[in-house]
């Protein structure tokens, strides 16, 4: 028997604010949250959200997570503990770099002051495993917990695994979706060393002045029900996924694949996995990072998975031009974006777009959103996801 | 100092800590077990830390086995400091 999945809830903290529909209505409205050069989640406030405790025993990539878990969780109608067997309820969450504040905090002290002078927290609030943890604690997940690192492809990988653990029957539900805490001195540093900051400041994905990705920080959870008894406990139900696949460039430890040939492949297996075909997707919502290879390969990669025609013809926009990169909370606040703008029927715009590229020749949807076709069509998208290493993760979701 | 502290100095300090750690504000008093303020092994990591700075004083994780209040850790930090 088929078991779909569904999602019945939905968090975010991102640069735009705290909270999805946040995220959603300022993007669409042609808004950003990048500042000085850097996607802050400057409107949260950690004690807003969290005890004391919480607080305390978790890094900022956590204390993002736990905040958008809530969101989510009240979204999905759950009061308190999950209106599941516990043990068949699950947490997985991604995050590119985990609790690097405080690995870098906890450096400054030894160095310093000494080895006695580390918080004995140290390791707990760094492992980049944490807010599964925390977030199946909080909210008595006894099932299977853990993260996944893929760079900036962990979230879509979560909410892949998240889909998997479902369907396969490992769980009835996942409380899923990505964070990321980046913004230190360190990681700010070394990213800016090899190259792949924007100097500007600015996030321009696809446009011939792109110079590099804006680092941005923030965290999106979802929350993945089996169909049949979410509808058995009168969930309301925001969409689904239908489809993930995940592949591997093999060909380099930071740049794609010029051809795009792994990112292409992941599109295709996602389309194949819902059993949809490219003529039903309506929405692309680009990994788009800024960077000059990713958006060219990507660019690639999206006319040799649709076919040149359709791939002319698709709205595509990349969430970074109003966010930022939000590393491996991107794939997962990016799957939000992209079920949220398909239940609105409308194609977000991708910001600071002007001048296009030779070669990048497709509709970027450039600056102001724009409807997608209405009628009775099914409101179909792809969400694009890819990291350092190669890797690839595309999910394809569908608007109830 | 160490030679200075007294006991209300010690209780002080260490509801101050407990407090800081997430306990409520109020709740904490001589007699509160620490599973009542929602205290654990983590956070007693990081108490005897605290005390190490501040009076000079190790703790090792043997020394608080069976502390579960908040006087019994007084007792303990005072029969350190002899």
């Amino acid at each position: 028997m088929t078991r779909n999945v569904v999602i019945t809830g939905v968090g975010a903290v991102t640069p735009l604010g705290v909270g999805a529909r946040t995220l959603h209505e300022r993007w669409s409205a042609g808004q950003s949250g990048i500042e000085d050069g850097f996607g802050r989640a400057s409107e949260f406030e950690p004690k807003e959200h969290l005890s004391t405790k919480e607080v305390r025993r978790s890094d900022r990539f956590t204390q993002l997570a736990l905040a958008a878990a809530r969101e989510a969780l009240e979204d999905a109608g759950w009061d308190g503990d999950p209106p599941y067997d516990p043990d068949r309820a699950a947490s997985v969450i991604g995050t590119g770099i985990g609790g690097i504040g405080t690995l870098e905090a906890n450096h400054i002290l030894l160095r310093d002051e000494g080895a006695d002078r580390i918080s004995p927290l140290s390791i707990p609030l760094l492992m980049a495993n944490a807010a599964s943890g925390v977030i199946a604690m909080k909210h008595d997940l006894r099932g299977q917990s853990f993260g996944t690192v893929s760079a900036c492809a962990a979230g879509a990988h979560a909410i892949g695994m998240a889909e998997r653990i479902i369907r396969y029957g490992d769980a009835d539900a996942v409380v899923t979706g990505g964070s990321e805490a980046a913004i230190t001195p360190l990681a700010t540093a070394a990213f800016r060393r090899m190259d792949a900051l924007s100097d500007s400041g600015i996030s321009r994905p696809f446009d011939r002045r792109r110079d590099g990705f804006v680092m941005g920080e923030g965290a999106g959870i979802l929350v993945l029900e089996e169909e049949k008894a979410a509808r058995e406990r009168g969930a309301r139900i925001l969409g689904y996924i239908r489809g993930y696949a995940s592949t591997s460039d093999a060909h380099h430890l930071t740049a794609p694949e010029p051809s795009g040939r792994g990112a292409a492949k992941a599109m295709e297996l996602a389309l194949k996995d819902a059993g949809i075909s490219a003529e039903d997707v309506l929405y692309v919502n680009a990994h788009g990072t800024s960077t000059p290879l990713n958006d060219r390969s990507e660019t690639n990669a999206i006319k040799a998975a649709l076919g040149e025609e359709l791939a002319a013809g698709m709205p595509i926009s990349s969430t970074k031009s109003a966010i930022g990169h939000l590393l491996g909370a991107a794939g997962a606040v990016e799957a939000i974006a992209t079920l949220l703008a398909l239940r609105d029927r409308i194609a977000p715009p991708t910001l600071n777009y002007e001048e296009p590229d030779e070669g990048l020749d497709l509709d970027y949807v450039p600056n102001e959103a724009r409807p997608l076709p209405n009628g009775d069509a099914r409101a179909i998208g792809l969400s694009n996801a890819f990291g350092f290493g190669g890797h690839n993760a595309v999910l394809c979701l569908e608007a109830s | 100092m160490a030679a200075t502290a007294t006991r209300e100095e010690i209780e002080g300090r260490v509801s101050e800590a407990l407090e800081e750690f997430g306990a409520e504000p109020g709740s904490v008093n001589p007699d509160a077990t620490f599973e009542s303020l929602d205290v654990d092994s983590l956070d007693l990591v990081e108490l005897a830390q605290i005390v190490e700075d501040e009076y000079g004083v190790q703790l090792k994780g043997e020394d608080m086995e069976g502390v579960a209040t908040v006087s019994q850790a007084v007792d303990l930090v005072m029969s350190k400091l002899g």
